[in-house]
């Protein structure tokens, strides 16, 4: 039987072994025979009319293959790339959708938008040529905001797009919530603005494209989150390669965060042009590529109104949002800002009546997509802010209000206004939990402590759900997804017992193969080290979504866990021939087919045996050999939550906030690696608290230069802005997933933006400050300061 | 990066004498500043000049009433000196304070006081101690040397040997760091001497610079609250994404007085 370790056990991580000791296989570590470099030419305005490019230097220069450009592309009669949701207005119009090139024709729309790609023997030699292509441009102004790109007047990114408004959304009841406003007490209102986010994977993305003409196959190569999608979108849609002609492989890839989940122009141009040269060709992006062509996101301008009865109940809340879509609609753009935001708006509360309007906007950006969160992240920030908002204009304390109205945990399923159906939760015991794990009642002393040495000390509270486990694919579908969210397993155990696992799920830092292997050997009782778990080569998986949206052990896993009982199943059968008995009778424990009420048994080990060795086996009805498969389709999606307090400290003579305290309590559902778990929780703690404190992708208006373009200017959070933080579940256990998990990837980060900007505001409050906006940098914080004149603290 | 040759001098006239012949020649030390702009293709010298095998450019010696620190000598060994801990704290610490450990191990002081960034920390302390910095043909003081944003007094093809820096009697550096990159956003060194206090504030705009009305009132009274009051002009300070000209100005003041603080400390 071995060494089972199962659900509940946290043993380190198996894939840890080779990224520490320098053996992981990432894209750039490959080396194909007779590989060349690519690069790839960028425009470094933001929005120009594209004369003509004079390839006749750059085709001279040494070392030089090819240079292809956008006429290249329309030559061959490429398709454009392709975007995976369509979404429609009001009155059921389609969104705008205009052609998103792999090699901009015409005109270009954002800086980093790509123009050419040349290809060369050497990277030194491929730089050296792009330097030497003469590209004549024709420069407009720009619009990067989206207040200035829907005013009239503004610069124009499309003909048939007017105002740059690709689709004007909308969601909820517009006339039960303007009913709902006539009747209140009180009307809270709050402008705001969700700041613009460059994900930033430590391992930038890289792409290797390879022709076999005996073969007539492709291989990419690629830094992807979802390789069976960029097979079909880019095979099916953009390059015309049948798919049994295409492989695509996603290695390790060091880190994702929604930045490698889009298909990308650089895999359709490198794997077109890999056939074009005959020569397998490398393409490496530099940080600062990546600064101007990974997709962003978030990037709100948001006008929220909450109304109340004069207790403090919720009545109906109103969302009117701004939503930068950048130059041109990504793999999910549009779904983001409206799908996976509205719905959300209800939060932890009963409001009975939601109305929620998003136009999405084209800026000349770089197009903006999912973000870890996505969508969640901004409509918990705007509910969980106007709830302090109104708290504190109506002098209810900020906690009572929320328990006002809490849905009780009795009270589920619940369902919404606003589509979504929540299985179940506990939002109230998560709170409680955290305020004891915050010593949010010893808060006081704290605060006056701070007092003492000059500083002003604040409490924050974000008391939130989101819906994760993308998704019911019936559901997604009426909202506008072109493709289904299931996921597929297969499991095949060898003919000695060892099992190896093939998932359409993408391990780029998650711990997959740690966690799904705890299932196998849980279910199976197979030893840990006897499971293997394969991901990310569409010629060994089966098929599979990827993983984003956290979903690989909700819906994955769950295939994993549908598949793995099917072998059970099946076992249960060749253990009743075996053991001569009925096949209700086998039961199956701990590694063991056994008749029950005897000591009659075989070992699973034993059963694999001879499911691959049939000599005394039930040919006639049963197939030889132990592999099994199953695709899990979801019927809802799971919703994790919880409550996060944070405790910061404002340093009134820099403006400088610092995190001094982190509390979260989070309802995951069932926990399968514990330290895994507060991993994930940690790292998207850590990634909301650098949105609400420290990274702002700024462009400046006019140039549609990005100013923030390295880490010089773009801040990221590091281990010294950060406290020890107290992280702890209080779950409760999902209804429909076969094994109650609900997900816990994103909760961190969307929990903690509105926790830790309410905090601040917190700290603030004595001085009239009602809202500051992300990220609360000291600069910012010192103005506040200064237009609030306080009376200059301790000199 | 573009290809270039590469020299390595065992001697300082070899090394000024490789500088001038070669046009479109540089000097490499730690590399922390110039590699990056060649990985960029930002600059394309035909030949680097590696002053890591000339002899006496590292190490710090003690003169008494000045010490001596060697051009090649990196940030972390300044850090982490016995000696420049004990006479000169304040300058110890300005060390500490520059990036993270590998540029401190990588990086040097004559590397530093040669590229004069407007936001380094360098050549605060080096103004503000009022330091002479010994080239292979002479000597400048710290007064006549940085001439503004990435401007020097040094001619082509001289090379920095080492800094001497004046013992105070005692000195101070306050740093607030700039978000993201954690050059100084705005940096403050004072140092009192027994004829007067100096105050060199680098980080806020083209280069750094002293500051006359806090070096008087600290010269009446060492004290921080002897400064509080004294704002500096915003004119010419730089505005950017991290700090609009007048929080920058306003830092100056309360970086003044913690640096007074420190040095008090
Ligand atoms: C991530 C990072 C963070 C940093 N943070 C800080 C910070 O917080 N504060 C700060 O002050 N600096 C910071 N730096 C810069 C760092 O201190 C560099 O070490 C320094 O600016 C240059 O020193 P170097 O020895 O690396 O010089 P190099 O990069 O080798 O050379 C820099 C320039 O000086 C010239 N030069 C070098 N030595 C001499 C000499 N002896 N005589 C004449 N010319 C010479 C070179 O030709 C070149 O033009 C940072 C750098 C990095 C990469």
């Amino acid at each position: 039987m071995g060494n089972v370790i199962g659900i509940g056990a946290s043993p380190k991580r198996k894939e840890d072994q080779r990224f520490l000791t320098g053996r992981g296989n990432y894209v750039s570590d490959i080396k194909r025979p007779g590989m060349t470099a690519g690069v790839f030419v960028r425009s470094p305005h933001g929005h120009a009319i594209l004369r003509g490019i004079d390839k006749s230097a750059a085709l001279a220069s040494s070392g030089v293959i090819a240079v292809l450009t956008g006429d290249d592309v329309a030559d061959d009669g490429l398709g454009s790339l392709p975007c995976g949701w369509g979404i429609t207005d009001a009155k059921g119009v389609p969104m705008k959708e205009p052609p998103f090139p792999m090699l901009a024709q015409d005109k270009v729309r954002f800086v980093g938008d790509m123009v050419a790609f040349v290809i060369a023997e050497t990277p030194e030699q491929a730089n050296a040529a792009a330097e030497l292509l003469k590209i004549d441009y024709e420069v407009l102004p720009s619009v990067v905001g989206v207040l200035e790109a829907v005013r009239p007047g503004a610069p124009q990114l499309f003909d048939d797009v007017p105002n740059n408004i690709c689709c004007d959304w909308e969601l909820g009841d517009k006339a039960a919530v303007e009913a709902a406003f006539r009747k209140a007490a009180h009307v809270a209102k709050l402008s705001l603005v969700n700041n613009r986010l460059i994900g930033n994977p430590m391992e930038p993305r890289a792409a290797i494209a390879e022709y076999e003409p005996g073969t007539d196959r492709f291989t990419l190569w690629t830094t992807s989150q979802f390789p069976h999608v960029v097979r079909f979108l880019m095979g099916a849609l953009v390059l015309n390669i049948p798919q049994h002609k295409l492989r695509v492989v996603a290695p390790d890839v060091g880190g994702g965060f929604g930045v490698k989940q889009f298909h990308y122009g650089e895999e359709a141009v490198i794997t077109w042009a890999a056939k074009r040269v005959m020569r397998p060709i490398k393409w490496v992006a530099s940080r600062s590529e990546g600064y101007v062509s990974d997709r962003h996101g978030r990037d709100h301008v948001t006008e929220a109104e909450l109304a109340l009865d004069e207790t403090g109940k919720f009545l109906a809340f109103r969302v009117n949002t701004l939503a930068n879509m950048g130059g041109y609609l990504s793999t999910f753009g549009p779904n983001i800002p409206t799908n996976l935001y509205g719905p959300l708006l209800g939060g932890v509360y009963t409001t009975p009546a939601i109305y929620c309007n998003v136009k999405v906007v084209f800026t000349n950006t770089v197009p903006v997509d999912a973000y870890r969160g996505a969508g969640r992240p901004e409509a918990t920030f705007v509910l969980e802010r106007i709830v302090d908002v109104a708290a504190s204009e109506m002098g209810i304390d900020r906690v009572e209000i929320r328990r006002r109205n809490m849905i009780p945990k009795e009270a589920y399923p619940y369902q919404t206004p606003v589509l979504v159906q929540y299985d179940s939760g506990d939002p109230m015991g998560c709170l409680d939990g955290a305020l004891v794990a915050a010593d949010v009642k010893n808060f006081g002393i704290r605060k006056s402590e701070s007092a003492r040495k000059g500083k002003f000390r604040g409490l924050g509270y974000s008391t939130y759900v989101e819906a994760c486990g993308l998704a019911p694919s019936r559901f997604a579908g009426r909202l506008g997804a072109r493709g289904g969210l299931y996921e597929s397993a297969t499991v095949r155990v060898h003919p000695t017992g060892q099992v190896t696992v093939m998932i359409g799920t993408h391990n780029h830092g998650q711990g997959h193969e740690t966690t799904f292997a705890q299932i196998v050997s849980d279910k199976l009782g197979v030893s840990f080290e006897n499971v293997d778990i394969v991901f990310g080569d569409t010629d060994r998986v089966q098929f599979g979504m990827g993983t984003y949206g956290s979903r690989s052990l909700v819906v994955g896993g769950a295939a994993l866990s549908k598949a793995t009982d099917k072998v059970i199943a099946k076992g249960k059968k060749i253990a009743s021939h075996l053991l001569e008995a009925a096949e209700a009778d086998i039961q199956f424990e701990a590694g063991k087919f056994s008749v029950a009420g005897t000591d009659r048994a075989k070992t699973f080990e034993e059963i694999a045996g001879a499911a691959y060795v049939p000599h005394n086996y039930p040919l006639e009805v049963l197939e030889p050999g132990l592999e099994e498969q199953a695709y899990y389709d979801p019927v809802n999606f799971t919703y994790p939550g919880g409550c996060h307090i944070a405790e910061v400290e404002v340093d009134p003579e820099t403006g400088t906030v610092t995190l001094v305290n982190y509390t979260a309590v989070d309802d995951v559902g069932t926990v399968i690696n514990p330290m895994i778990v507060e991993g994930q929780l940690h790292g998207g703690i850590v990634q909301g608290v650098g949105q609400a404190l420290f990274e702002n992708a700024v462009y400046d208006e006019g140039s549609g230069q990005l100013l923030s373009g390295s880490l010089m200017d773009y801040c990221m959070p590091r281990a010294d802005h950060l406290p020890m933080m107290k992280v702890a579940t209080h779950s409760t256990l999902c209804t429909h997933t076969p094994m109650g998990v609900k997900g816990c990837g994103e909760v961190g980060t969307i929990g903690s933006p509105a926790a830790v900007i309410n905090a601040v505001v917190d700290a603030l409050s004595h001085l009239g400050v009602t809202h500051v906006d992300m990220p609360a940098t000291p600069n910012r914080i010192w103005r506040l300061l200064q237009n609030a004149s306080l009376p200059v603290a301790a000199e | 990066m573009k290809p270039f040759a590469y020299h390595q001098p065992a001697q300082i006239p070899e090394a000024a004498k490789l500088l001038t012949s070669i046009e479109d020649s540089k000097l490499v030390a730690g590399g922390m500043t110039l590699i990056p702009t060649l990985k960029q293709r930002l600059a394309s010298p035909v030949a680097l000049v590696d002053l890591s095998k000339l002899g006496g450019l590292k190490g710090i010696t003690d003169d008494g009433a000045t010490i001596t620190i060697g051009a090649m000598t990196p940030h972390a060994v300044v850090a982490a000196s016995k000696l420049v801990q004990t006479k000169i704290p304040g300058l110890a610490a300005l060390a500490s304070m520059i990036g993270d450990p590998a540029v401190r191990s990588r990086g040097t002081i004559g590397g530093s006081v040669a590229n004069n960034d407007p936001a380094a920390d360098y050549p605060a302390g080096v103004l503000g101690l009022g330091a002479t910095i010994v080239t292979s043909t002479r000597e400048i003081a710290a007064d006549k040397f940085f001439l503004g944003l990435f401007e020097t007094a040094l001619e082509p093809g001289e090379i920095i040997t080492a800094i001497r820096f004046p013992v105070p009697l005692r000195a101070g550096y306050a740093k607030f760091k700039a978000p993201a990159s954690r050059y100084a956003l705005v940096g403050v060194f004072v140092a009192k001497f027994v004829d007067g206090v100096r105050v060199a504030v680098t980080g806020v705009g083209p280069g750094v610079f002293r500051v006359p009305p806090m070096e008087a009132a600290l010269s009446e009274n060492f004290d921080p609250s002897a400064i509080a009051a004294i704002k500096i002009d915003t004119d010419g300070l730089t505005s950017d994404i991290h700090a609009e000209a007048d929080y920058r100005a306003h830092l100056v003041t309360v970086m003044a007085k913690r640096a007074v603080d420190a040095a008090l400390s």
